[in-house]
This record gives structure tokens, C-alpha cells and sequence, in this order.
């Protein structure tokens, strides 16, 4: 199976993303933003970092990439798209995902360790967790408060479209704890934290990342 | 030459940390006056001669998919001469 990892101008994130796709049991394919071709893969992570530079808003040009156009037709069509970070940004950006990331509540850029809660286990991007299973994985940006009107709040809540929720004290002023979110379908999931950063104890905090990346395997199996 | 100015700013109910960061500055430096401030961005485009109705639809266009983002933000356009 192919999992696409697109590098934008800018983007940090695409060499661990990669990497934790091979070693999660799939293939990675390097997709370049200016790229009118997805290569024939099955799923497309957009990885971290600042893409474009964060210029106008995070995400606000990489979402007119020539490949994004790509991204959002095969993610009407239920191709699994995970975004990561600054992934995350672009598919809000992007109207795939509700909502949007702003400035954190206290000004700082975060970058720590971070328990998180999967609350739903029954997404292409999540399947691999038990549910209200706890992990730890690096959490670093500057701008991951999780933003929406009550009205998006409350579909978000009432339909599980809740991925994952930051344990203990809220690091960047998200509504309601949220880390992760994704679209109605569950093949589109956007995620603040960097599970990509956590798939070997040599480097990361934990190998509990890891999930995301076998998660997209039992998803195409299915 | 004019030029339009397109003002973008976070929505009331959406928490402004920068605003609120200013905010709290300007006590510290002897000004007294504020009760709050919000950050906005402004951007100045510029054209040859008098804006159409047609060019003024365009940026309005422009705001709503690139300069600002509706699900945070709202904007307005005008013409500064």
C-alpha cells in the first residue's frame, strides 16, 4: 500500500513521516506540492512545519498547492488524509476539516511531551488504538488552539468526530481539549500533535505514534 | 492610482492572545486608556486609477478565499484615495 507524504516549501516533517510510514508496514511515495499527479497512492499524510512560511495565515497558500486540488477530490471520494500539525491547519484551510488553529492561548510556542486520549478508535487514521487509550507524543507549534463556533462544537461532540483530547491542563486553549478531529466520513483526520516524532523510544518520547501509521494499513484491508 | 484597503479581524468571540498580550503591555508603559484590543491585519492593494465595481467584486471575492479566513475572521473593503 502507497501513502503519499507531500513537502510543501517549508514543510519539517515529511523525512519522519516517511519514515514512520515504512516502518508502520507501508510505502511512502514523496509527493511535491507542485505536483499535479498523486503517484497512484492509497492515502496522503500532509506533514508539520511551516509551509509557505506561515505567510497571510497557517496553511492559508498550501492549501492552493496544485496538488492539494488533488487531495481534496480523492478525500471527497474517501481516501484516507491525515494532517499533521501543520497539516491540520491546511485541511481547515482547506474546508476538509471544520474549524481552524489560532495563535496559543498564552502567546508561547509549545514544544513538550504530550499525553493525549484517542476518543475515537474508528477512524482509517486511529483503528489501531483501544478506545480512551492514553499515549504520549511530542506536541510543538505555535498556533494549535483549536477554534470553532458552538454550533461546529456541538456536531463535533454529538457525532464522535473528537479524535483525541489533550490529558490534564489545556496547552494551548483548544475547545473542549481537542487534539484531533475528523470529517463525517472518518477518513479525513487532522491532528495537532506529531505521532510521526514518536514510532522508536530511541528518538521519541515513545513508540505510542506508531498506531497512526499500522491504523492506514488495517483501513485498506478492510 | 487608489488604493483599496481590505481590514481583517478575528471575530468578537474569538480569543485574540496577541490582542490581549498588547493589552496588557500598555498599563505597564503608563497608558491607561484601553479596556481591550483586538489585532487585526490590513492590507493596502493598489490600482490604476479609480476602482470599478467590477474590481471592488473581485477583492471582495479575494477576502472572503485568500485574505481572510470566514470561519475565524471578517473583513471589510473600502477605497482610500
Amino acid at each position: 500500500m502507497r501513502v503519499g507524504v507531500i513537502t510543501f516549501p517549508g514543510t519539517l516533517d515529511d523525512r519522519d513521516a516517511t519514515r514512520a510510514v515504512n516502518v508502520g508496514g507501508a510505502t511512502a511515495v514523496a509527493l511535491w506540492h507542485g505536483d499535479a499527479d498523486l503517484k497512484n497512492v492509497d492515502a496522503v499524510i500532509l506533514p508539520g512545519g511551516f509551509s509557505y512560511g506561515d505567510y497571510l495565515r497557517c496553511g492559508a497558500i498550501s492549501r492552493f498547492a496544485p496538488v492539494m486540488k488533488l487531495v481534496i477530490e480523492a478525500a471527497g471520494k474517501g481516501m484516507p488524509v491525515l494532517g499533521i500539525c501543520n497539516g491540520f491547519q491546511v485541511l481547515c484551510e482547506s474546508h476538509l476539516l471544520p474549524g481552524a488553529l489560532t495563535r496559543n492561548s498564552d502567546l508561547h510556542f509549545l514544544c513538550r511531551d504530550q499525553e493525549i486520549e484517542i476518543v475515537n478508535n474508528t477512524t482509517a487514521w486511529t483503528n489501531s488504538f483501544s478506545a480512551g487509550e492514553k499515549i504520549t507524543i511530542p506536541l510543538k507549534n505555535g498556533e494549535g488552539s483549536f477554534q470553532c463556533d458552538d454550533k461546529t462544537l456541538a456536531k463535533l461532540e454529538d457525532n464522535g468526530r473528537v479524535i483525541a483530547r489533550y490529558v490534564g491542563k489545556n496547552p494551548n486553549g483548544s475547545r473542549n481539549l481537542i487534539a484531533g478531529i475528523t470529517n463525517q466520513r472518518g477518513n479525513v483526520v487532522g491532528l495537532m500533535p506529531h505521532p510521526e516524532h514518536a514510532i522508536d523510544p530511541l528518538t521519541g518520547p515513545t513508540a505510542q505514534g506508531l498506531g497512526f501509521f499500522t491504523s492506514i494499513l488495517n483501513a485498506m484491508v478492510k | 492610482m487608489a488604493t483599496i484597503v481590505v481590514d481583517v479581524m478575528l471575530k468578537p468571540e474569538i480569543l485574540d492572545p496577541q490582542g490581549n498580550a498588547v493589552a496588557s503591555a500598555l498599563p505597564r508603559l503608563g497608558f491607561t486608556f484601553a479596556t481591550s484590543v483586538r489585532q487585526g491585519k490590513r492590507f493596502e492593494i493598489v490600482v490604476d486609477g479609480e476602482p470599478t465595481a467590477a474590481q471592488l467584486a473581485e477583492v471582495e471575492k479575494a477576502a472572503e478565499v485568500l485574505l481572510s479566513n470566514p470561519v475565524i475572521e471578517t473583513y471589510s473593503v473600502r477605497v482610500e484615495n
